[in-house]
C-alpha cells in the first residue's frame, strides 16, 4: 500500500468510526446507569436532521452541532418519561423511540432534501497539520473527532474515578441499595438518558455536518444499531469502546480498499467482515476474562420504582 | 404536587383490559392533533388508520398475512425474553431458515410432492436453529454476550442471502436478475380463498397455543420463568441456565426460521435479496407489547399489522406520507406502553413536599 | 312521500345506519370523491421521494404528468415500499382503490406486479426495468448506458492518472451494463484506462459512498463516477479537487466545481405519453426502452472540462441520439476473451459479464 493510499484509508477510518464512537459513548453511560435505550438510531437520525437544518439556516456548523445534541436529548425525553417515571418496558419503548425518530426526522427533513449543507471544516493548524502523513491524521481532523476522543477519556475518568461515576455505577448495579443510601435513582438515570440522547444526536450530527453534508431520509443507515452492539462489545468500558468503534470502522474501510484492488473477492464477503471480526474479537475478549457477564450493569433494563 | 406510582398489591384485571382502550383513545386524540397539524383531515385519517384495515375481506386477509411471521417469531422471542435470554437476531434466523428451506426448490426444481413442502418447512426450522445455535454456544462456551453476536449475525445472514441469489442460486432463465427460480405447486404454502391467506397462519396459531401451554402448564415453562426472574433460585433448584440458553435459542431460532421459509414459500414465492421488511425486529416489539405471553403476542401482532396496513392505506387515500405514519405508530406504541403501567401501578397525586424518597 | 310513512321507524334507522356505514366504507375505499371522470394513475416507489435520486426522479415524472394532464388525470403514489412481501399488497391496494394505470418502479416489483395484474385484468400496469409482460403489464426502462458511454469518453480523456473510480451499489445487469458502456466509452479515447470498482451494498448510505470515494482517490483515481444515489461521492470529489459525474439527478448544486455532468433520469416524457395512451385507448403492453433520443436520459450542460473535450462529448451524444453510434453495437471483447458484437436489448438487459480491461469479478 503506497503512502497516499494508506493515508486516505487511515483518514477515512477516523471519519467512519467517529459517529459510532459518539453515539456508543452516550449509550454506554446510559447503560451504566441501568437503562437500556434501544432508540439510538432514532436519536441519531434526529440529530442528523436537526444539525443539518440549523447549520443550513444559520450558516454555522457549530450551531448545527449544538442543535444536533439538543435534538437527540429532546427525543430522549419521552423515553425517559415512559421508562423512568412510568416504568414502561425499556426494550419496547426504545424500539418505539426509533420508529418515532425515523418518522419525525423524515417529516422535518422533507424540505431539506436536495440541498447542499454547511460542512464542518477540518482543523488547519499552521505547521502541525502540514507534517507529512502524521499531520493530517493527528492535527487535521474536524473538531468532533477530537471531541469524541476527549469525551471517551472524560467519560472513562468520570465513570471510574469520580464520585458521580460511582453513584452512576451504583445505580446501575444495584438500584435498591443506591436508593437506600439516599441517592435519587430516577434523577441519576434521567441525567444518563439525556446524556445518551445528546451523544447519539451528536453522532448523527457528525454525519450531516462533517461526513456527508446533506440530508436524505434514514441517512444513519443502521449505525445506531452498530453503536448499540459496540457498547456490548466494550463490556461497558470506554477504552474498549474506542477500540471497538475503530476496529469496526477499520474493517469496513479495508473491505473497500480490497475491492479497489480489483482482486475479485466477493463484495458481500468483505462487507460481512466487520460483523464477523467484531464477534470474533468479543469471543476472544470474553474467553480471556473467564466469567461471563461479569461486567454487565446488574440492573440493566430493570425498572425502578422507589418503594415507600 | 407530583404524580407518584404506587404498586398495586396485584395485577389489576380491569386495567389489563382497559389499558389498551385508553391507549387507543389517547392515540386518537394525539394522532388527530398530528394530522391536523400536517393539514390532513383528522377524523378521516383516524378512520383509515384504525378501521379501514377491517373494512374489506381482502384487507383482513392481508392483516393476517402480515401478522403471521410476527406471531411465529414473536411467540418464540417471548419465551426467550422470559428466560432473560436476549435473542436480537431473529431477523438473521428468519433469513437462514428461508435459505435452507428454499434450497429444496432451488436444487430440486421439478420435485413436486406434499413431501416437498414438508421438507422445506423442516429445513427452514433447522436453518433457524443452526443460526441461533451460534450465539447460544458462544454465550455458553465463551461468555460472549448474545445481544451482540445475534445482532451481528443478522447482517452476515443477509449478506449471505444476497451473495447466493446474485450468484450461485440465480435463476438461469431470469435474465441474470438477483432471484432464484420461482416456487410452484407443492413448493408453495397452500392458500385459502383467492387472496394470500395461507397455511402459515395455522402454523402460527398452533405455535402460539403450544407455547402458551408450555409456559403456563409445563415444568419447562416454570423453569423458563424461574431462571428468568430469579436465576440463583433456579440454579439452586437444579435448573441449568446454560441448557436454558440453548433451549430458548433453538426454540426462538427454529420458529424464526419457520417464519422465514413460510414467508418465502408464500408471499414472496422465491428467494431474493429482500425477503423481510424487518419482521425479526418488529417481532421484538410485538413480544413486549404482548407482555411476553404467547397469546398476548397474537393480539399485539394483529395490532401492529393494523398500524402498518392503516399507514399504507393512509398514504394511498389521503396522501399522508409514510413518515407521518411511522410517527403515528411510534405515538401509538408510546401510549400503549404508558397505559400498561396502570396494570401494575396506580397513579397517585401527591401534594406538598415529597417524603424522604431519596433526593 | 306516501312510501315514507309506510316505513317503520326501525326500518328507517336500519337503512340509515346501513347507508352511513356503506358510505363511510365506500368513502375510504374510493378515496377522495368527486374524481369519477378523471383517470386515476398511481406510482409505487421502492425508496423515499426524498432520496434526491432514483425515486425522486420518478416522482418528478409523475409531477410532470399532473402538470400536463391534471384536468384528466389524478395521481397518487406510495413510497418506501420494500421489494419483499409488502410490495404485492401495496400494488393491490392501489388497484382496489380505483387506479387504472399503475407504475411500479423497481425491478424487485416484477413478480408482485404480475400477480396483482392477473387479478385485475382491467387495470394497466407498467413495470420498470423488468422483463416479464402480460396482456395488461408493459415494461419500460431507460438506456442509461448511452449516457454512460458519453461520460466514459469524457473520463477517458480527462484522467491523468489513468484510473477512474466507480462507486456502485449492487451487481444487477443494469448497473453492469452501465459500467461496461462507461468503460467502452473511456477505452475509445484511452485504450489503457483502468476502472476501480467498489460495491457499497446499499442504495441509500451516503456515508459509505463517501468512504468508497475517499478510498478510491487514495488508490489513485482522479475521476469519480457512481451508480448510487447520493451526492456524497461528488462532495468528496469537490473537497479533494477532482472531477466526477452525478447520477439520477443533476448534482451540480452540491459540487459545482467537481461535477462535469450527470446522468439524469427523465421519465416525464414516457409517463405523459403512456398516460395519454391510456386516456385515448391506444395503450398496449409493450416493452419500451427510451434513451437519449427520446430525452429519457439527459446530460446536463457539460462543464469543468476544456472546450475540445466538451465538443467531443457533445458530438458523441448527438451521434447516439441520432442512432449512428450504438455503445454496444460494435465488436466487444469480454473479460474472458470471447468476442461479441451488436448486442440486442435482451443481451443488454441480462448483461452479467465485464468487458476486457476491468479487473473486478462478478458473482456467477
Amino acid at each position: 500500500m503506497d503512502q497516499s493510499a494508506l493515508l486516505a484509508v487511515l483518514l477515512t477510518i477516523v471519519t467512519a468510526s467517529t459517529p459510532l464512537l459518539l453515539a456508543a459513548l452516550g449509550e454506554l453511560v446510559t447503560e451504566r446507569a441501568g437503562v437500556l435505550n434501544l432508540g439510538v438510531e432514532g436519536m441519531m437520525v434526529m440529530g442528523a436532521v436537526a444539525g443539518f437544518a440549523v447549520a443550513l439556516m444559520t450558516g454555522s456548523p457549530y450551531l448545527g452541532i449544538v442543535a444536533s445534541a439538543l435534538a437527540g436529548a429532546l427525543l430522549a425525553v419521552p423515553f425517559g418519561v415512559l421508562t423512568l417515571n412510568l416504568v414502561a418496558n425499556q426494550v419496547a419503548t426504545g424500539l418505539a423511540l426509533t420508529l418515532l425518530g425515523l418518522g419525525l426526522s423524515g417529516l422535518i427533513g422533507e424540505r431539506f432534501v436536495g440541498q447542499p449543507g454547511v460542512r464542518l471544516q477540518k482543523l488547519a493548524i499552521p505547521g502541525l497539520s502540514d507534517i507529512p502523513f502524521v499531520g493530517p491524521i493527528l492535527f487535521g481532523q474536524d473538531v468532533l473527532v477530537y471531541l469524541s476522543i476527549a469525551l471517551a477519556v472524560l467519560v472513562s475518568w468520570v465513570v471510574f474515578r469520580s464520585r458521580a461515576g460511582l453513584i452512576l455505577r451504583a445505580v446501575g448495579d444495584n438500584h435498591a441499595s443506591a436508593h437506600a443510601l439516599g441517592y435519587s435513582v430516577i434523577r441519576v438515570r434521567w441525567a444518563a438518558v439525556l446524556f445518551g440522547g445528546a451523544m447519539a444526536g451528536l453522532g448523527g450530527g457528525y454525519l450531516s455536518l462533517a461526513y456527508t453534508p446533506q440530508w436524505i431520509e434514514n441517512m444513519t443507515a443502521g449505525r445506531g444499531w452498530i453503536a448499540l452492539a459496540l457498547v456490548v462489545f466494550s463490556s461497558w468500558l470506554p477504552s474498549r469502546l474506542v477500540i471497538g468503534a475503530y476496529l469496526f470502522g477499520a474493517v469496513t474501510i479495508l473491505g473497500f480498499f480490497v475491492q479497489g484492488l480489483g482482486v475479485g473477492v466477493p463484495a458481500q464477503l468483505l462487507s460481512s467482515l466487520p460483523y464477523i471480526v467484531t464477534i470474533a474479537a468479543l469471543v476472544v475478549i470474553s474467553t480471556r476474562r473467564g466469567r461471563a457477564r461479569a461486567d454487565t450493569p446488574a440492573c440493566l433494563g430493570q425498572p425502578f420504582v422507589p418503594d415507600r | 404536587m407530583r404524580i407518584e406510582l404506587e404498586k398495586r398489591p396485584e395485577r389489576s384485571k380491569v386495567m389489563a383490559w382497559a389499558s389498551p382502550i385508553i391507549a387507543v383513545l389517547a392515540t386518537v386524540v394525539t394522532g388527530g392533533l398530528i394530522f391536523a397539524a400536517i393539514g390532513k383531515p383528522p377524523l378521516q385519517a383516524l378512520w383509515i388508520f384504525f378501521l379501514e384495515p377491517f373494512s374489506s375481506l381482502w384487507s383482513i386477509e392481508e392483516l393476517v398475512v402480515k401478522a403471521t411471521p410476527l406471531i411465529l417469531i414473536g411467540v418464540g422471542l417471548s419465551v426467550a425474553y422470559r428466560a432473560n435470554v436476549w435473542n436480537i437476531g431473529a431477523e438473521g434466523q428468519f433469513t437462514i431458515g428461508a435459505l435452507m428451506g428454499g434450497m429444496v426448490p432451488v436444487f430440486f426444481n421439478t420435485w413436486q410432492s406434499p413431501l416437498t413442502l414438508v421438507l422445506m418447512l423442516v429445513l427452514g426450522i433447522l436453518g433457524g436453529m443452526i443460526w441461533a445455535l451460534i450465539p447460544a454456544l458462544l454465550k455458553i462456551k465463551a461468555g460472549a454476550n448474545e445481544i451482540l453476536v445475534s445482532l451481528m449475525l443478522v447482517y452476515v445472514a443477509q449478506l449471505l442471502l444476497d451473495w447466493l441469489v446474485r450468484g450461485p442460486w440465480r435463476d438461469p432463465k431470469g435474465y441474470n436478475f438477483p432471484k432464484t427460480v420461482g416456487f410452484e405447486d407443492w413448493q408453495v404454502m397452500p392458500v385459502f380463498g383467492g387472496g394470500r391467506l395461507n397455511l402459515g397462519i395455522l402454523l402460527a396459531i398452533v405455535a402460539a397455543i403450544a407455547l402458551s401451554i408450555l409456559m403456563r402448564r409445563t415444568m419447562k415453562g416454570f423453569e423458563v420463568r424461574v431462571l428468568g426472574e430469579a436465576p440463583r433460585a433456579g440454579r439452586f433448584a437444579g435448573f441449568s441456565s446454560d441448557r436454558m440458553t440453548l433451549f430458548v435459542f433453538l426454540l426462538s431460532g427454529g420458529l424464526a426460521g419457520l417464519a422465514g421459509i413460510v414467508e418465502v414459500a408464500s408471499t414472496v414465492g422465491q428467494l431474493q435479496p429482500n425477503i423481510s421488511p424487518g419482521y425479526g425486529f418488529t417481532a421484538i416489539i410485538v413480544a413486549f407489547l404482548g407482555r411476553l405471553d404467547p397469546i398476548g403476542v397474537v393480539v399485539a401482532a394483529l395490532m401492529l399489522a393494523v398500524s402498518y396496513l392503516g399507514g399504507e392505506a393512509a398514504q394511498v387515500a389521503l396522501g399522508i406520507s409514510d413518515k407521518a405514519a411511522r410517527v403515528f405508530q411510534g405515538v401509538l406504541l408510546f401510549w400503549v406502553l404508558a397505559c400498561d403501567t396502570l396494570i401494575l401501578y396506580r397513579l397517585r397525586i401527591v401534594r406538598g413536599a415529597p417524603a424522604a424518597e431519596g433526593v | 312521500m306516501k312510501k315514507w310513512s309506510a316505513l317503520t321507524r326501525r326500518d328507517a334507522m336500519a337503512s340509515a345506519l346501513a347507508g352511513s356505514v356503506a358510505l363511510a366504507l365506500s368513502a375510504s375505499l374510493a378515496g377522495p370523491a368527486a374524481a369519477a371522470d378523471k383517470l386515476k394513475a398511481a406510482w409505487v416507489y421502492v425508496g423515499p421521494v426524498g432520496d434526491f435520486g432514483y425515486s425522486y426522479q420518478h416522482d418528478q415524472g409523475r409531477i410532470a404528468v399532473e402538470k400536463a394532464l391534471g384536468d384528466k388525470v389524478q395521481t397518487t403514489f406510495v413510497e418506501n415500499v420494500p421489494e419483499g412481501p409488502d410490495a404485492e399488497r401495496a400494488i393491490e391496494r392501489l388497484a382496489r382503490d380505483g387506479n387504472k394505470l399503475i407504475f411500479t418502479t423497481s425491478f424487485g416489483f416484477m413478480d408482485p406486479t404480475l400477480k396483482v395484474a392477473k387479478k385485475f385484468p382491467d387495470v394497466k400496469f407498467e413495470h420498470a426495468t423488468g422483463y416479464k409482460r402480460a396482456d395488461n403489464v408493459a415494461t419500460f426502462s431507460a438506456r442509461f448506458y448511452e449516457g454512460r458511454y458519453v461520460i466514459g469518453q469524457i473520463a477517458g480523456k480527462m484522467t491523468k492518472s489513468g484510473t477512474i473510480g466507480y462507486i456502485v451499489s449492487f451487481p444487477i445487469p443494469e448497473v453492469v451494463s452501465g459500467i461496461n458502456a462507461f468503460m467502452l466509452g473511456a477505452q475509445s479515447v484511452n485504450p489503457n484506462v483502468k476502472v476501480k470498482i467498489i460495491w457499497v451494498n446499499s442504495w441509500y448510505d451516503p456515508g459509505k459512498e463517501a468512504d468508497a470515494a475517499k478510498v478510491l482517490i487514495g488508490q489513485g483515481a482522479d475521476i469519480l463516477t457512481q451508480h448510487t444515489d447520493s451526492t456524497a461521492a461528488l462532495q468528496v470529489a469537490s473537497e479533494k479537487g477532482i472531477l466526477g459525474f452525478g447520477q439520477s439527478s443533476d448534482m451540480d448544486k452540491f459540487a459545482p466545481k467537481a461535477q462535469i455532468t450527470s446522468i439524469v433520469d427523465d421519465w416525464s416524457h414516457y409517463y405523459i405519453g403512456r398516460v395519454k395512451a391510456a386516456l385515448d385507448g391506444s395503450w398496449k403492453a409493450v416493452d419500451t426502452w427510451d434513451g437519449m433520443k427520446e430525452d429519457a436520459v439527459v446530460l446536463p450542460p457539460i462543464k469543468n472540462v476544456p472546450d475540445d473535450v466538451k465538443a467531443m462529448a457533445e458530438k458523441t451524444a448527438a451521434a447516439i441520439k441520432a442512432g449512428t453510434l450504438k455503445p454496444f453495437g460494435g465488436k466487444i471483447t469480454k473479460q474472458d476473451g470471447s468476442v461479441v458484437e451488436n448486442l440486442d436489448d435482451g443481451a443488454i438487459l441480462s448483461m452479467n459479464w465485464y468487458v476486457k480491461g476491468i479487473d473486478d469479478k462478478l458473482p456467477q
